[in-house]
């Protein structure tokens, strides 16, 4: 991009306009420009759709959302902004310590969720990326298969396996196991639950990272003395964290955010700062202070993963 | 073969580092190598020549041990390495794609192998930074592959093995991915580290100048098979088979019916006026059709009027191209026994009766200059019916 200026220049500046020989120095240098503004032009044209389609489905909501965080409760509409005034007692209430506990629980479950579909998630990625052949994509397709259906149906199929009369319950009993397990309502069941529905989000940028790495290093590692274990950790998986981080990211912000589990496979004892906020929107009507708790769960993410990928990042990205 | 090769060269005293014996890989239903024996000698330069897919990479990743052969024995210094994994075997390889560590430092690429054979600290220091300057990488310690040159990353490349000091370096087409121009430096610059560390190379590569430049000995190779062992001017000079003859430089091949011997020379049928002989070869009697090459730079092109000297061999024909090339002018004679033969003049000065397309000329070399190929004729009498026809072209530009 910054090359053809310079060229340009270089050329304008060497060689004296005058005469024929500047005036046919400059001929092939004009249109580059013009050019170069018309390729620009098009690219802004392209983002235009998505401008005003994050413009408004993103940004507007998020305004909205920040302008509740500072309103009061009102009788009519949920939100009222008496006279003009901010109210920032909502954010005083939303870090309440009595909702510590609820955020730890969340942070909890999501980094539970993350180092399971971790664990879960990259030999599957790395079978397929290094021995799947043919069938790739096949299996690629399988992992994205549940994606078809709606995330809450999952959920209640999850639900229908875990309850007290449930699938796993019966089977458990035909078995001579018992049959009056409590899965539902436990901390296992939403990490679960949350690690069944993310685990895709960490194969696929796992699989691309794999799938991108040249076989030929393994082989390098092997050649200078490394053995399975040294190559798989030296190599395989330190070539592969570009992915490992993606996988991470995507895994755990959802996971953090996310209300329906915990709601469908839980109860009261896990309760999550995601529900908590749906709660304000729900049966508590209190939008501004649901408003107020998104906006800090907004911001922790956001800090957090800065400083995530600028301490991981000079490494590995 | 070999013992052609041998006659030019005192016999070789050094132990046998690499033996391979009667080893044959299978992929699939073909044979990608099939029951090669060879030996490289301690301290040799030692290349596989042949073209893509002749079964000199997969011999030499089974030395390296990512292959294991379906039948024979790898020796390495006398010990069998079969079912050793490639982390336990004392070589060392430079692959074709360099296969760098992106994630690592030029420094803690050339220092993984001795890291992970657990020297210590300070020698890796010391022959890593030892082995940088062995490969003029001085300096660009902290860079990382993505950050280099391809000729650089070549040297990483090397640097990463030999820091290792193996018995035997493996190379597989180490210089395929370089301009003309640095491949060229890179070879003389190979063949400097050679001489300077010592160690055995064995070096793959279908580049037929690149070999005959670098080797101490070669072996070509063709569809999985040894076709010759020798040493380069040996193998250029004293082809053994056809494809050799083909495949390094340009070959004259021709085939022809002996007619009497005559001393320890076999006089071959020919035109009237024409006279080709070639010394004797064991169990050759008259009447029997033999394949001979010659190479296009021992024939001498004269005018048809032009003296012939006594003793050498001659063949009259028409010019039938002149392609001039600089430092030589090829000529492209149709003989009159009905062979296309070429033939290089250096153009060491200026010639003015040359010849054109049309004119008659006699082409002259000395018979120790004709070499009998161990392949039987093409065609006798008649093409057989499995026989291609290209072939003949292919050999004679």
């Amino acid at each position: 991009m910054a090359a053809p200026p310079t060229s340009e220049e270089v050329t304008n500046g060497a060689e004296p306009p005058s005469g024929d020989e500047g005036a046919t120095g400059a001929a092939p240098v004009t249109p580059r420009p013009r050019h170069a503004r018309s390729e620009g032009a098009k690219a802004h044209g392209l983002l235009g759709p998505t401008t005003i389609w994050l413009t408004l489905f993103l940004l507007a909501p998020l305004v909205i959302v920040i302008w509740y965080s500072v309103g009061t409760r009102g009788v009519i509409n949920p939100v009222q902004h008496p006279g003009g005034k901010l109210n920032w007692s909502n954010f005083s209430r939303a870090l309440d310590p009595s909702f510590l506990p609820i955020f730890i629980r969340t942070v909890a479950y999501a980094a539970a969720t993350t180092v399971a579909s971790l664990i879960l998630g990259f030999p599957l990625a790395y079978v397929i990326a290094r021995f799947g052949g043919t069938w790739k994509n096949v299996l690629l397709g399988l992992i994205i298969l549940p994606f078809w259906t709606s995330y809450l149906v999952r959920m209640y199929a999850w639900r229908f396996i875990l309850d007290e009369n449930g699938l796993a319950n019966t089977v458990l009993g035909s078995l001579g196991l018992g049959r009056n397990h409590q899965f539902t309502n436990t901390h296992w069941a939403v990490v679960l639950g949350l690690t069944y529905g993310f685990l895709p989000f960490m194969v696929l940028p796992l699989y691309a990272s794999l799938e991108r790495m040249d076989a030929g290093l393994i082989e390098a590692a092997y050649d200078l003395g490394s053995n399975r274990f040294s190559t798989f950790w030296r190599i395989t998986f330190r070539t592969s964290l570009p992915g490992v981080v993606a996988g991470v990211l995507l895994t755990f912000i959802p996971a953090l955010g996310d209300f329906v589990t915990p709601q469908l496979l839980g109860g009261t004892r896990t309760q999550t700062f995601g529900s908590t906020i749906q709660d304000q929107f729900g049966q508590g009507q209190n939008w501004p202070l649901g408003s107020a708790m998104a906006v800090l769960l907004m911001a922790f993410i956001l800090v957090g993963v800065f400083v995530y990928t600028s301490r991981v990042g000079e490494d590995v990205l | 073969m070999d013992t052609t090769a041998e006659a030019s060269h005192e016999p070789d005293a050094r132990p046998v580092e690499v033996a391979v014996q009667d080893v044959v890989k299978r992929f699939g239903d073909t044979a990608a190598v099939d029951r090669v024996s060879l030996e490289v000698r301690r301290g040799e330069f030692f290349s596989f020549l042949g073209p893509s897919g002749c079964g000199k990479t997969t011999t030499l990743r089974m030395i390296a041990g990512f292959e294991e052969p379906d039948g024979g024995r790898i020796l390495l210094g006398g010990t069998d390495i079969a079912g050793v994994p490639p982390y336990r075997r004392n070589v060392n390889t430079v692959f074709q794609s360099y296969a760098l560590f992106p994630h690592l430092s030029v420094w803690d690429n050339v220092a993984f192998g001795l890291r992970r054979k657990r020297v210590p600290g300070a020698q890796v220091r010391e022959r890593v930074g030892r082995y940088l300057e062995l490969v003029e990488l001085a300096g660009m310690e902290r860079r990382r592959p993505g950050q280099l040159s391809g000729g650089q990353q070549q040297r990483v490349a090397l640097a990463r093995a030999l820091v290792n000091e193996p018995a035997v370096l493996l190379l597989d087409e180490p210089l395929g991915a370089l301009d003309l121009k640095l491949r060229k430096q890179m070879q003389l610059e190979l063949m400097r580290i050679q001489r300077e560390v010592g160690i055995t190379f064995v070096y793959v590569t279908h580049d037929q100048e690149e070999a005959l430049v670098m080797s101490d000995r070669l072996v070509v190779m063709n569809a999985g098979r040894v076709e010759q062992i020798g040493y380069p001017e040996d193998v250029y000079e004293r082809p053994a088979t056809r494809f050799v003859a083909g495949f390094i430089g340009t070959s004259n091949i021709f085939d022809a019916r002996v007619r009497a011997l005559d001393g320890d020379l076999l006089v071959l049928e020919a035109p009237p006026g024409d006279r080709v002989v070639v010394p004797a070869v064991d169990g050759t009697a008259p009447g029997a059709r033999i394949a001979i090459t010659v190479r296009p730079e021992k024939l001498r092109i004269l005018g048809e009027t032009d003296p012939v000297p006594g003793g050498l061999c001659s063949v009259g024909g028409t010019i039938a191209e002149v392609v001039y090339q600089g430092v030589s002018t090829q000529f492209v004679v149709r003989t009159d026994a009905g062979d296309t033969l070429v033939a290089f003049r250096q153009n060491s000065e200026r010639v003015s009766d040359a010849g054109v397309p049309g004119s008659r000329t006699r082409l002259v070399w000395h018979p120790e200059h004709n070499v009998v190929l161990a392949d039987p004729p093409a065609a006798d009498p008649s093409p057989p019916a499995d026989t291609d026809p290209h072939r003949q072209e292919e050999l004679v530009p």
